[in-house]
């Protein structure tokens, strides 16, 4: 049994309204069920399908969760070194403009070792797209803390939720590059409700188009969720993330340009 | 007067039923199933598929692309 | 086309050559005594001219990192820096090794460990032949023992690096690096407009796509990847060798060394020749590959070899290797960023080898 259907009569190509991206390829994700990773690849592969620029697309994986977007996105990509993703996509920009990169990040490849390029990347206005997700945990690595762990948040290197004295507060990485004046559209989005998912498709959109103006750097967090690292079901933990991690990390446009 | 009606068609063997799908759906269409796929998960399926009204909220929020949506004006 | 004939400083002689070759792009940092190579390179402006992208990263990490992500698109990229940025670089380098990537780096050594000092040494032998970053991989390694080596081994290192897809390391040293001293350069070379066929250039319908890694969980296929390194390594020690050798012919002593201590055996050599004691001096070129065959022949004929290095005695190990025990093998050198002296090093020949 491969498949199973609704109204039988409904399905006929004519009537189609939704199908997966052929900018994915046929590999089953490797993500645990119910992460917002494979939702956001979803889209991403949606958008760069829509826009016509698979041809034209190179990307660069993280090391994380997604190390294996190259499997994925059928897409010339990059693995990068841990955190070093921007400094990869730097090059490839500037020494192929016409291109659309993108970086794709977790919090502990972006906020934590990657911290350095992150910030200088968007400080020199790099032309490129940086997707970072946002689950507040090490998932790969059997969850542990990462720079944006909630305070009081339980991890396997935080067994008795985060305490600020000593490990310090969560790190609010987008609000930062904000004030650079090199970013030029900052943006905090999810993917856990079919309303996010249209709002962060329309953000990655906006960035496409922006990076062909060259005026700066594209961010877009995604605050996601960590079934596994949190230890909880998908759907609880989609729950919890609009309880806790959403009232800190507030989604909508931190910086946006003046529409004309 | 018309009205919309959908059909979904779920690809049971990568569904990994995490049941964001069944969260999503604003029809009471979709469930997880008793039987389960090939890897173990119980996968998701129309349960009540006359009530579909093919809004595509589930295929929208699925973390591994497995629905296919249709949708008609009957 | 005539070269053209300047006075310059090692350092910018690299950064003038890297602008004749073509290169791509230059990411770099400042470090002394390497420093010279990136401003010289942000004073011409060669995106001017060439088009050739010249950036001072945030870091020596994020320089290694550009470098990867440049050579992935197929281009001429290029980084340069001193011992503690090189360390600093040596996952990226792993990398780049696993990825089979080409690119060239150029380390002018300075006395660590640590911080060290400014001054020159070659106690980065063993981070440059032996390893340096984690994992079964190798960089050609180019030792220069002049500015018009310096120049020419730019577009050299380009050349082995595209044809091996590797990396390549020029082991220069702060001596070098500074000294002024006249170099005839290549007239200029247009940056290249095709790529390779593995590279990421954004993937059109007639192929599939180019992945860039260097990783695979299988650890099957992780293996058959080493192998495949492998290879390639035994091919580059069977055909790119390179060496020089100054009054072996009758030489009853040798001295083997590279970059400055060459040019002060160079002299040593005149010295203890004007003495009468008949001994020669071996130069590798290539520390990867190194010349163990030649060295081994040598043993034959030589009654010992004086091992000359700034440093503890890095390369001495390899010339015990290919000596194999036939000859007694000494090491010489000072460290900390001192320069040895022809006198020195003579007297060290007699005490060490001669005398003994």
């Amino acid at each position: 049994m491969k498949e199973v259907t609704g109204i039988k009569e409904i399905i006929k190509p004519e009537n189609l309204a939704y199908k997966r991206s052929s900018v994915l390829t046929d590999n089953v994700f490797s993500y645990c069920p119910g992460c917002g990773h494979g939702t956001a690849n979803r889209i991403l592969a949606e958008v760069i399908e829509e826009a016509g620029l698979q041809s034209e697309t190179i990307g660069v994986a993280p090391v994380g969760c997604s190390v294996l977007l190259y499997e994925f996105l059928d897409v010339d990509i990059q693995q990068a070194a841990h955190g070093r993703a921007p400094a990869v996509a730097t090059a490839i920009k500037r020494l192929l403009p016409e291109k659309f990169v993108f970086t794709y990040q977790g919090d502990g490849d972006l906020a934590a070792i990657g911290t350095a390029e992150t910030i200088h990347a968007c400080n020199r206005g790099e032309n490129f797209l940086i997707i970072f997700i946002n689950n507040g945990i090490y998932g790969m690595t059997g969850g542990q803390m990462a720079p944006t762990t909630l305070e009081g948040m339980k991890s396997s290197t935080s067994p008795y939720g985060r305490d600020v004295k000593i490990m310090g507060n969560p790190l609010k990485m987008t609000d930062i590059v904000a004030t650079l004046p090199g970013t030029y559209f900052v943006t905090r989005q999810s993917v856990h409700t079919p309303a996010n998912v249209k709002k962060t498709k329309k953000a990655m959109k906006k960035a496409v188009e922006y990076q062909k103006l060259n005026k700066g750097t594209c961010f877009i967090e995604i605050v996601s969720n960590c079934p596994s690292g949190w230890r909880m079901t998908p759907v609880e933990s989609n729950k919890w993330m609009e309880e806790n991690m959403l009232p800190f990390y507030p989604l909508g446009d931190l910086k946006k340009p003046a529409e004309v | 007067m018309a009205k919309i009606r959908g059909s979904i068609v779920v690809n049971v063997e990568r569904c990994k039923g995490c049941e964001v799908c069944v969260v999503s759906c604003p029809t009471g269409t979709i469930a997880l199933a008793k039987e389960v796929n090939g890897k173990g998960y119980n996968f998701a399926y129309p349960a009540n598929p006359e009530l579909c009204i093919g809004c595509a909220n589930c295929a929208m929020v699925c973390p591994d692309g497995v629905i296919t949506v249709y949708k008609t004006k009957i | 086309m005539e070269r053209e004939l300047r006075l310059m400083k090692g350092n910018e002689a690299v950064a003038e050559a890297a602008i004749r070759a073509g290169v791509d792009a230059y990411f770099g940092y400042p470090i002394t005594p390497q420093t010279e190579v990136i401003e010289y390179l942000m004073e011409a402006e060669p995106y001017k001219t060439t088009g050739m992208v010249v950036l001072q990263a945030e870091s020596e990490i994020a320089a290694i990192n550009m470098v990867y992500g440049g050579a992935a698109c197929g281009k001429k990229v290029m980084t340069s820096s001193s011992s503690p940025g090189i360390s600093l670089k040596q996952e990226g380098i792993s990398y780049i090794a696993g990825a089979e990537l080409p690119c060239l780096i150029v380390n002018v050594v300075r006395a660590g460990p640590g911080l060290g000092t400014i001054q020159p040494s070659q106690s980065d032998y063993f981070q440059s032949v032996k390893g340096g970053g984690h994992g079964d991989y190798h960089l050609i390694v180019l030792a220069p023992a002049s500015v018009q080596e310096m120049a020419d081994f730019v577009e050299l290192s380009f050349d082995l690096a595209f044809k091996y897809r590797n990396p390549v390391l020029i082991l220069s040293d702060g001596a070098i690096g500074q000294m002024m001293e006249k170099v005839y350069l290549n007239p200029p070379k247009k940056r290249a407009t095709t790529f390779p066929a593995w590279a990421t250039t954004g993937k059109p319908a007639t192929r599939e796509r180019n992945i860039i890694t260097s990783l695979d969980l299988d650890p099957y296929a992780q293996e058959i990847h080493n192998q495949k390194l492998q290879a390639k390594y035994q091919e580059i020690e069977r055909n790119e060798v390179r060496f020089e050798e100054l009054n072996t012919e009758d030489a009853d002593y040798l001295y083997i060394a590279y970059g400055t201590s060459a040019r002060i055996c160079q002299k040593g050599v005149q010295i203890a020749r004007a003495e009468g004691i008949k001994v020669g001096l071996l130069r590798p070129i290539t520390l990867y590959p190194f010349p163990s065959k030649r060295i081994n022949e040598l043993a034959g004929k030589v009654k010992g070899i004086l091992v000359v290095e700034m440093s503890a005695g890095q390369m001495v190990e390899d010339v015990l290797l290919s000596v194999n025990g036939k000859i007694p093998v000494s090491h010489f050198g000072r460290m900390g960023g001192v320069i040895p002296t022809p006198e020195e090093v003579v007297d060290s020949l007699k005490s060490k080898i001669i005398g003994g």
